[in-house]
């Protein structure tokens, strides 16, 4: 292995940093897309020079932008200027909906703060999760919730539309940050087998290439909602899975950290000794598949770190055993949020574990979480981060 | 040539620098002008206008010879001094924040 390079989504642009295996020295590229919200940025596991980045600004709207070198130079699949005039072809930036009679009929409304039916709207990308085997292959989860897949490197896109097909779709509500599909996990093991997770309609599974879905949601309780065996509705803000053990997951809910030993089928509590179980990050260690990592926040209305106290808690005990670390970690007066997507690891022997705050830092710990150094402190908010470990 | 002037944020999509400079068959309205934009650079599809409903996106705004035009109809000839390349149609990302 010979490095890492850390992908910085924020909402005035992308960063990209870049290090050898050592991860001591960094080096920081960017303004990407300047002045655009970057929601999210990834690359290809099949390919580590394929990165896809989605771009978005309330005046002109949502773009899917595509880098071939590694973040070097990016391009807008489909909106190359033409050499010669002719009919529009597809482009990077087209979500619709399906409403085809065969697969859109039920596809109308979904929920709305005032209790009434509401028309899907795209709104924006939330999360872009490429295919582990196909670096044209990728998937996009957007709000008003759905997931799209382009199989031509993000020039086209159609909507998977057996999930907001499901019959529990006109019951799903937005969250305060609006109804997004903001976590996609794939499975290696099992070909086929894919979960989501939606703000606040909670997980769900597919076991056909997100052909047919099912909610995956018992034994979550939230207090809001007053039937403990409601299917959906649940605020899941993060979910995440060891590529060795896919049938274990972990869940930082709303209020409550989870876990699920037969992929999603039933979960049970695991917040432990945390000193507040709200937050929105969770990951797990890239070769300690017991190992995971949250940040509490103190609560769902001061979106801060109790005492502001920056701290990640980690268990080595698959949950309920948590530590702090605190190691070149902020002790005082520090009140920044880490939002959902904006945790990672690296594959390294020492696994390194990433994270930024809406406060514009990009912490990094070489040592799975024992020391942390700043790679950057002055972005603007960071909204996501995701590392490749290069070879 | 009609001349279009983009803000900042759609002179990168489109990777140009300065004026836009378009050919534009018939009747120079604003939707042969929008029309003429995205075939030359499709990066800029879905960025002014819906994709499905071609409406305007609402913070954008069109402005010609010192008029708002964003609300007149579509169909409608622009004026001759636009027709002509004397003076250029500006695509504006509206004011909007705080």
């Amino acid at each position: 292995m010979t490095g890492v390079r850390v992908l910085v989504g924020t909402r005035k642009g992308a960063f990209i940093l870049t290090s050898d295996g050592k991860r001591q020295k960094w080096d920081v590229s960017g303004p990407h897309f300047a002045g655009w919200n970057v929601y999210h940025m990834k690359g290809s596991p099949a390919d580590p020079n394929r990165i896809y980045a989605a771009q978005q600004v309330g005046w002109f709207g949502q773009f899917i932008q595509r880098s071939d070198d590694g973040g070097k130079t990016w391009s807008l699949p489909g909106g190359e200027k033409p050499p010669v005039l002719g009919p529009p072809g597809p482009v990077s930036n087209k979500f619709v909906y399906d409403t085809s009679a065969g697969t859109g009929k039920p596809l109308t409304t979904h929920m709305y703060f005032d209790g009434k039916p509401n028309p899907w709207v795209f709104e924006r990308v939330w999360h872009l999760e490429p295919s582990l085997a196909d670096p044209d292959t990728v998937y996009a989860g957007v709000e008003d919730a759905a997931l799209f897949r382009s199989t031509d490197g993000g020039k086209s896109w159609q909507e998977l539309s057996g999930l907001r097909g499901h019959p529990t779709a006109t019951a799903w509500a937005p969250g305060a940050g609006g109804m997004g599909l903001h976590t996609i996990v794939l499975d290696q093991k099992n070909k086929g087998r894919m979960f989501i997770a939606i703000s606040s309609a909670g997980v769900f599974r597919s076991d056909d290439a997100g052909k047919t879905w099912k909610p995956m949601n018992k034994g979550l309780k939230s207090e809001y909602i007053p039937d403990p065996n409601a299917e959906v509705g649940h605020c899941v803000h993060r979910i995440a899975m060891h590529p060795s053990r896919p049938n274990v997951l972990f869940m930082q809910k709303h209020w409550d950290v989870m876990r699920t030993d037969n992929a999603g089928e039933s979960w049970h509590e695991i917040s432990g000794n945390l000193p507040t179980d709200f937050g929105f990050v969770i990951d797990v260690h890239a070769h300690q598949p017991e190992t995971v990592y949250v940040v509490p926040i103190k609560s769902d209305s001061e979106h801060f770190p109790p005492d502001g106290k920056l701290r990640v808690y980690r268990s080595k005990t698959g949950g309920n055993e948590w530590e702090a670390l605190t190691k070149g970690l902020p002790q005082k007066d520090c009140y920044v949020n880490v939002l959902r997507d904006a945790m990672a690891v690296d594959s390294l022997d020492s696994c390194g574990v990433y994270f930024g705050t809406t406060g514009g830092q990009v912490y990094a710990s070489a040592d799975s979480g024992d020391s942390w150094t700043p790679i950057v402190r002055d972005l603007p908010a960071v909204v996501s981060v995701e590392v490749q470990t290069l070879p | 040539m009609i001349r279009v002037v983009l803000p900042l944020h759609l002179r990168r999509l489109a990777q140009v620098e300065g004026e836009v400079k378009l050919e534009v068959k018939g009747q120079v309205t604003q939707r042969s002008v929008l029309d003429a934009l995205e075939a030359r650079y499709p990066a800029l599809r879905g960025a002014v206008r819906d994709h499905i409903t071609q409406q305007r996106r609402p913070l954008v705004r069109f402005f010609a010879c010192k008029e708002d035009l964003s609300n007149e109809p579509l169909d409608a000839p622009l004026p001759d001094a636009v027709a002509s390349g004397a003076e250029p149609y500006l695509v504006i990302g509206a004011i909007a924040g705080g």
